[in-house]
């Protein structure tokens, strides 16, 4: 991406006034920070409940619960003309609230963000974070979806339901204000060095438990493309582009869970769908992990999105694919019980003891076979 | 049988075999790329090509347990389907139904297609073989991505293993895409209708569901590939079908044959029948307008096309057989 692409969708006059919501968390912190260095962007308020931990750089912090009609006056106080909605999350370690509180963030943040844009007569762009679980995911879903694909079953609880949501709240708005650019992204899992998603968090237990008999077909999104897809939505777009719209946000290519528990060098457990349910539960008691049966939904069928829409309509390429963002999350937590380093080591270990009975060279074939596909 | 006055004639032209290519040297194809995998080249003595098996399975396995792979978006691991499950089908294929392969230059070379069979047997072996006989006969070595149903999905185990195999979901969606991407797909469009009727049905061709795979086929402009398979039929004679238990197992039919369930598992296995796979001419559908694909009349006709096929290529081939296990 050249810098001069800022200003080729017509230059502005006046720098954009860009509220971001979710500011507490990891993504909104990076996401504030970044934005704020884009030329044309003038001032950025910060929206969260609760004071970040983190510097949101010269980026103004209101702290306002956007469940509360306050949000309406920040909006006006600040002549805020872009709107980049991040406070719609699945709740993880980091929040520390219940699923109640998360959800009410969710869907009434987002009802009470929506009214006052509504109201607002200098919004002008709206940017929404939803997520790929909007698709739920069952056995009887097309292996790869597309933005335009209608769940065969509606998420029944948790976050993905919560997605569901507040994109038909969104479309609502939508509707009624016509004059404002809508962009909703549908994020596959999103991972990297910072990442504090569920899934992060399920990546980093020691023995991973996994459905038995079933291997999901997983998609990920790195942390970086999805600072640079939130920019690019929250601006003017480029030349022959569409910023508006619904747009599945993915890395490209599929990791099985199998191939992320072997790259990780993390062994799996796998047990029976009704004993994972309940060694879920119990991890969520003890506050291991949030083992959702969301999550667990995940871990049994997967979800796969199409990206032609990303690509030809948003004009965004993504610098990781899915297996380099895994590679990257991997380098960022350690290794496991079972480094892949080592168990390869152990192969060439048994290769080199049958080398010593006489299979001199053909190693170095299968090596050289093996450096070449790399 | 209105067609059995033409036997005698079919009976006087002598038969094309194709001859069976010698397993033992996959290089020896000259139109074939050599695998990217590091399997053994032909080997000068024989010593030599154990060794290099060896060196071959090492580095398999290194790679596997590492996680050092890669899958296609619907799941499909082509090396492990090379090198593992298409070598535990083949001695059921090669061996025990012994399945003759007609017709296989019917299938591009290259693009999509859509292979359009029948369907039999109780339990779907025939697809697993029709995949086996495409990708050791065809001389592209080309794939064969099946649609199952959302049965085979909902198993666990048989849905990882099908969708290692690059089998997907019977949905148009799925169909497309592959159809689109240049994939070979196979289609049973009598689903469960054909592979659960009862024995004395055999060879009798059932609805076509509602011709999805003509639209599907024509949305992407892919050629049809009528195939008929005889000797699948006879694998598990299902006399009878316990329709009680099978809907308290939640599956669509539970087959009683004259072995199963009275023997227990050994009742489970297949007769050795003699198989037969033909594939007929193919069925061009680029010449359609663009709306075409939205004409539930020129849907039935094709759809009709492709099954009188079929069908007649299923009595052709039966009265050629000898006997059902020879």
């Amino acid at each position: 991406m050249q810098p001069g692409d800022f200003f080729e969708g017509g230059a502005e006059l006046v720098g954009k006034v860009v509220l971001v919501t979710g500011a507490a968390r990891q993504l909104g912190g990076r996401f504030v920070r970044r934005i704020q260095r884009d030329p044309d962007v003038e001032r950025v308020i910060a929206v969260d409940a609760v004071t970040p931990p983190h510097r949101l750089g010269s980026a103004e912090f209101v702290r306002t619960d956007i469940r509360q009609s306050a949000i309406a006056r920040v909006l006006a106080e600040h002549a805020v003309d872009t709107v980049v909605h991040l406070a719609v999350t699945g709740g993880s370690a980091g929040t520390g609230g219940a699923h109640s509180t998360v959800k009410e963030t969710n869907v009434i943040g987002t009802m009470q963000l929506l009214g006052a844009c509504q109201k607002s007569p200098t919004v002008r762009r709206l940017v929404v974070k939803s997520s790929t679980s909007v698709y739920g995911g069952t056995s009887r879903d097309p292996a790869v979806f597309t933005e335009t694909t209608e769940p065969k079953s509606l998420p029944a609880g948790g976050f993905a339901k919560d997605a569901a949501e507040v994109e038909g709240y969104v479309r609502g708005f939508a509707r009624r204000r016509p004059d404002v650019a809508v962009c909703v992204l549908r994020f596959a899992n999103i991972l990297g060095p910072y990442a504090d998603s569920a899934l992060a968090e399920y990546f980093s237990i020691p023995v991973m438990p996994t459905v038995l008999g079933y291997d999901p077909r997983l998609q990920f999104v790195h942390e970086d493309d999805v600072l640079e897809v939130l920019r690019l939505a929250a601006r003017e777009p480029r030349r022959g582009t569409l910023n508006s719209g619904t747009f599945n946000i993915a890395g490209d290519g599929v990791l099985l869970l199998s191939q992320c528990s072997r790259r990780l060098g993390r062994p799996t457990l796998p047990l029976l769908l009704p004993a994972l349910n309940w060694v879920g539960s119990a991890l969520r008691a003890v506050g291991a992990t949030d083992f959702s049966p969301e999550q667990i939904r995940l871990l049994t069928h997967g979800r796969v999105v199409e990206t032609t829409q990303m690509r030809e309509v948003l004009g965004f390429e993504p610098l990781y694919t899915t297996a380099e963002t895994f590679a990257d999350f991997a380098r960022s937590r350690g290794s496991g019980l079972l480094p892949p380093e080592r168990v390869g080591r152990a192969v060439d270990r048994v290769a080199a003891m049958l080398d010593a009975d006489g299979l001199d060279g053909l190693k170095d074939d299968a090596y050289a076979a093996e450096g070449a596909k790399r | 049988m209105a067609d059995a006055k033409v036997i005698p004639f079919d009976e006087d032209r002598p038969r094309r075999r194709i001859p069976r290519r010698v397993r033992a040297v996959p290089a020896a194809d000259p139109v074939v790329e050599p695998p990217a995998g590091p399997e053994p080249a032909p080997a000068a003595a024989p010593g030599d090509s154990w060794d290099r098996r060896i060196a071959g399975g090492l580095a398999f396995l290194r790679r596997r347990v590492t996680g050092d792979y890669e899958v296609d978006d619907f799941g499909y691991d082509k090396e492990l389907t090379d090198q593992v499950l298409m070598s535990l089908m083949r001695p059921l294929y090669d061996k025990y139904f012994r399945v003759e392969v007609k017709g296989i230059e019917n299938i591009p070379a290259e693009g999509g297609a859509l292979i359009v069979a029948n369907h039999s047997g109780t339990l779907p072996l025939d697809g697993l073989m029709l995949q086996v006989a495409v990708h050791d006969h065809h001389p592209a070595e080309r794939h064969l991505r099946l649609l199952a149903a959302d049965l085979v999905f909902m198993l666990p185990v048989v849905n990882e293993l099908a969708r290692k195999a690059g089998h997907t979901l019977a949905c148009a969606e799925d169909a497309q895409r592959l159809l689109e991407a240049g994939e070979l797909v196979g289609v049973m469009p009598e689903g469960f209708k054909g592979i659960g009727k009862p024995f004395g049905d055999r060879y009798k061709l059932q609805r076509f569901g509602r011709g999805g795979f003509v639209s599907t086929a024509l949305r992407a402009g892919t050629p049809i590939v009528p195939c008929s398979i005889v000797g699948a039929e006879e694998i598990y004679p299902m006399v009878g079908n316990a329709k009680t238990l099978a809907r308290l197992l939640g599956v669509p039919y539970f087959p009683i044959t004259p072995t199963f369930p009275w023997l227990g598992p050994l009742g489970a296995l297949p007769l050795p029948t003699k198989w037969t796979i033909q594939f007929g001419e193919p069925i061009p559908t680029d010449g359609y307008a663009a709306e075409a694909a939205e004409d539930p009349m020129l849907m039935f006709n094709l759809t009709d096309q492709v099954r009188e096929q079929i069908q007649h290529t299923l009595y052709k081939l039966l009265v050629q057989r000898r006997s059902v296990f020879f």
